[in-house]
């Protein structure tokens, strides 16, 4: 099976205000088509590891490798350029560009890839919003849709470029029961239909149970 | 390009979805660039006819025969002397003779020099007006009219006639208007002259001359060059002056002492006659620029404020940019041109504005004794005022934008999302 995502003896510091080892030797893998959830305490460096490997964070030790290539010690343009086109994000707070619409949301990450034509790239974004029931509101600007809404669209975004993995940061925490329900059944359909890897950090023991695999967090380490 | 029309298109959506604030701080651009195109229009105008006042009426070169007494005195030649200290009591000036030696090939000369726009021949003398029994004081100059209008604007001084119509008339005067005042004397009218030789010569007027300075306009009148001759009687190479305008002002100082060398002559550069207009002349340049560099940066700060204050309405906007691909790079240009996109449209504004208010500056009644064909306050369009503006624009709101994008480029992503 291939490794989508493998992280090798990752150790972060943070050194404000005192020293303090937020994550303690973390290995592991994901392969592809695999959907991982990590799960852990507060405080217990999830969210820290999962912005290490989305490549924002690049203060740590150990290495890390993305579709089997190094990515530590690339520079950060280099890293922008590699999050566009291979990573996909979905946050707590869906982060949408609050005065364009939901078609020009979907459509930045791809008009920043360049790889297609515009014509091509509104084509895949209503394609994407289809996929997730939300074309019909693809002209409204997206400060005037609902949280679910926001949340399903966001999603569309981090799909736009056809990543290699997407990543969740609580994707469903701010979300009622039946929003998260909804935003776990499409991230099921993507991982089983279209064999994409996931890896999302939650709390939420119901979410998790429902993922493929669990990686349980204490304490700066996987137990 | 691509690149560069995405991130126009967000500049553009972030400008579009703040419509107040982006036009608050075009119009500070506004105003700074409209003040500068005003102001700058405005005293360059000012300047230009204060100048003209001068420059325009006054030769560059000044060549003539000086009454001066000899510097080599029979006491210096005498070799006993020469270790003594000569004191000698009433020196006379050496007599000679007004006209300048061989004039005429000098004028042909300094015609051919490339750096020289013209020399002309003038031929000045002493004479009475007489009206019955009173005599007034005056200066007669003979000049050639067209040549002279050409080169030092001698028609902006003419009231009720023209050069031609001195050229034309070798019977004609042009009149100082003082004089004719007090010999109430209309144009058509004829003037009699007492000529130096005691003879009497009765001249037409065809115009009357004011150069807004009333003791010359009391006594100086204007003849063709062949009638100032006869009134001498004269030949044709009788000349006293020339006058010589260059097409670069500074090489005034070189060529007046190469001439006075080369002919023997006395030779005065403009700067050495007028010494002070050209002081006066930087500084109201250099007040000018003073006051619109100043609005401009109070613009800038404007600019300044509003960019600083929308990054951080917008951390959120650039945190998910970054973590979507953009790099840095992007951010800052992102905010960069939505700065300069400010400038440039507020810029623009401001030319306009500034062209507007100067038309009607322009078109203001402005009456003055000194150049009787000015009617309205003088105004400079010179069209690199405007190209200076809108630099000046694009440049200062560049660097107003350039510090807070810079700080947008900073901006951790991993911290404004982990901050929620």
């Amino acid at each position: 099976m291939k490794k989508v995502l493998e992280a090798k003896h990752i150790n972060k510091f943070f050194r404000k205000p005192v020293l303090f080892q937020a994550l303690n030797d973390i290995s592991f893998s994901i392969d592809k088509g695999e959907f991982v959830s990590i799960m852990g305490k507060s405080g217990c460096g999830k969210s820290t590891l999962l912005y290490i490997l989305s490549t924002m964070d690049t203060d740590y030790e150990g290495q890390l490798f993305l579709n089997e290539e190094l990515i530590t010690g690339k520079t950060k343009n280099e890293l922008a350029y590699f999050r566009n086109k291979h990573i996909g994000f979905v946050f707590q707070f869906h982060y949408l560009l609050p005065e364009f619409t939901i078609l020009e949301n979907v459509m930045l990450p791809a008009k920043k890839l360049g790889l297609k034509s515009h014509e091509e790239i509104e084509h895949d974004a209503i394609e994407k919003l289809k996929l997730l029931h939300i074309d019909e509101q693809a002209f409204k600007i997206a400060s005037r849709i609902s949280g679910g809404q926001k949340q399903r669209v966001a999603i569309a975004r981090a799909l736009i470029n056809d990543p290699t993995i997407i990543m969740g940061d609580e994707p469903t925490g701010n979300l009622d029961s039946h929003n998260a329900d909804n935003v776990f059944n499409i991230f099921k359909e993507l991982s089983e239909e279209q064999n994409l890897s996931l890896l999302v950090v939650t709390h939420d023991k119901d979410f998790a149970d429902k993922t493929d695999r669990i990686i349980e967090m204490g304490d700066g380490k996987i137990i | 390009m691509r690149w560069f029309l995405i991130i126009l298109n967000i500049s553009k959506t972030h400008l579009l979805s703040r419509v107040k604030q982006t036009s608050i701080a075009a119009l500070g651009v506004t105003f700074g660039i409209g003040a500068f195109i005003i102001l700058m229009s405005f005293m360059t105008g000012l300047n230009g006819l204060l100048d003209g006042l001068i420059l325009n009426r006054t030769p560059h070169i000044h060549i003539y025969n000086e009454i001066s007494p000899n510097l080599n005195q029979p006491a210096s030649l005498y070799s006993d002397l020469e270790n003594s200290m000569h004191v000698i009591h009433s020196i006379k000036p050496k007599q000679t003779q007004l006209k300048i030696h061989n004039a005429l090939p000098i004028i042909n000369y300094l015609n051919t020099n490339k750096e020289v726009k013209g020399a002309i021949p003038q031929v000045k003398t002493q004479v009475f007006y007489t009206a019955g029994i009173i005599e007034l004081n005056g200066i007669v100059t003979g000049i050639l009219p067209l040549e002279e209008s050409r080169l030092f604007n001698f028609h902006d001084y003419i009231i009720g006639g023209t050069p031609q119509g001195l050229k034309n008339n070798l019977n004609g005067i042009l009149l100082g208007i003082g004089a004719a005042k007090k010999m109430s004397l209309k144009i058509g009218d004829r003037v009699q002259l007492a000529t130096p030789k005691g003879d009497f010569i009765s001249l037409k007027i065809v115009g009357f001359f004011q150069s807004g300075l009333g003791e010359i306009d009391n006594v100086q009148s204007y003849v063709n060059l062949k009638t100032a001759q006869r009134i001498l009687g004269e030949n044709a190479n009788y000349i006293t002056d020339i006058n010589v305008k260059l097409l670069d002002i500074n090489q005034s100082v070189p060529m007046s002492k190469a001439i006075s060398k080369q002919f023997n002559v006395t030779a005065i550069d403009i700067n050495t006659a007028n010494a002070q207009f050209e002081t006066g002349t930087s500084i109201r340049n250099l007040i000018s620029y003073a006051v619109s560099i100043t609005l401009l940066i109070v613009a800038g700060f404007g600019i300044y404020n509003i960019l600083n204050m929308m990054i951080y309405e917008k951390m959120n906007d650039i945190a998910i940019l970054k973590a979507t691909g953009f790099s840095g790079f992007d951010v800052k240009m992102i905010f960069i041109s939505q700065a300069v996109i400010i400038g440039f449209i507020g810029g623009v504004l401001g030319l306009i504005i500034g062209f507007v208010c100067s038309k009607l500056i322009d078109s203001l009644p402005f009456e003055t004794e000194a150049l009787p064909t000015i009617k309205t306050f003088p105004v400079n369009f010179n069209y690199l005022y405007y190209v200076v503006g809108i630099v000046f624009a694009m440049v200062s709101t560049f660097f107003a934008g350039y510090l807070p994008a810079r700080k947008a480029q900073k901006i951790d992503p991993v911290e404004i999302i982990r901050g929620q």
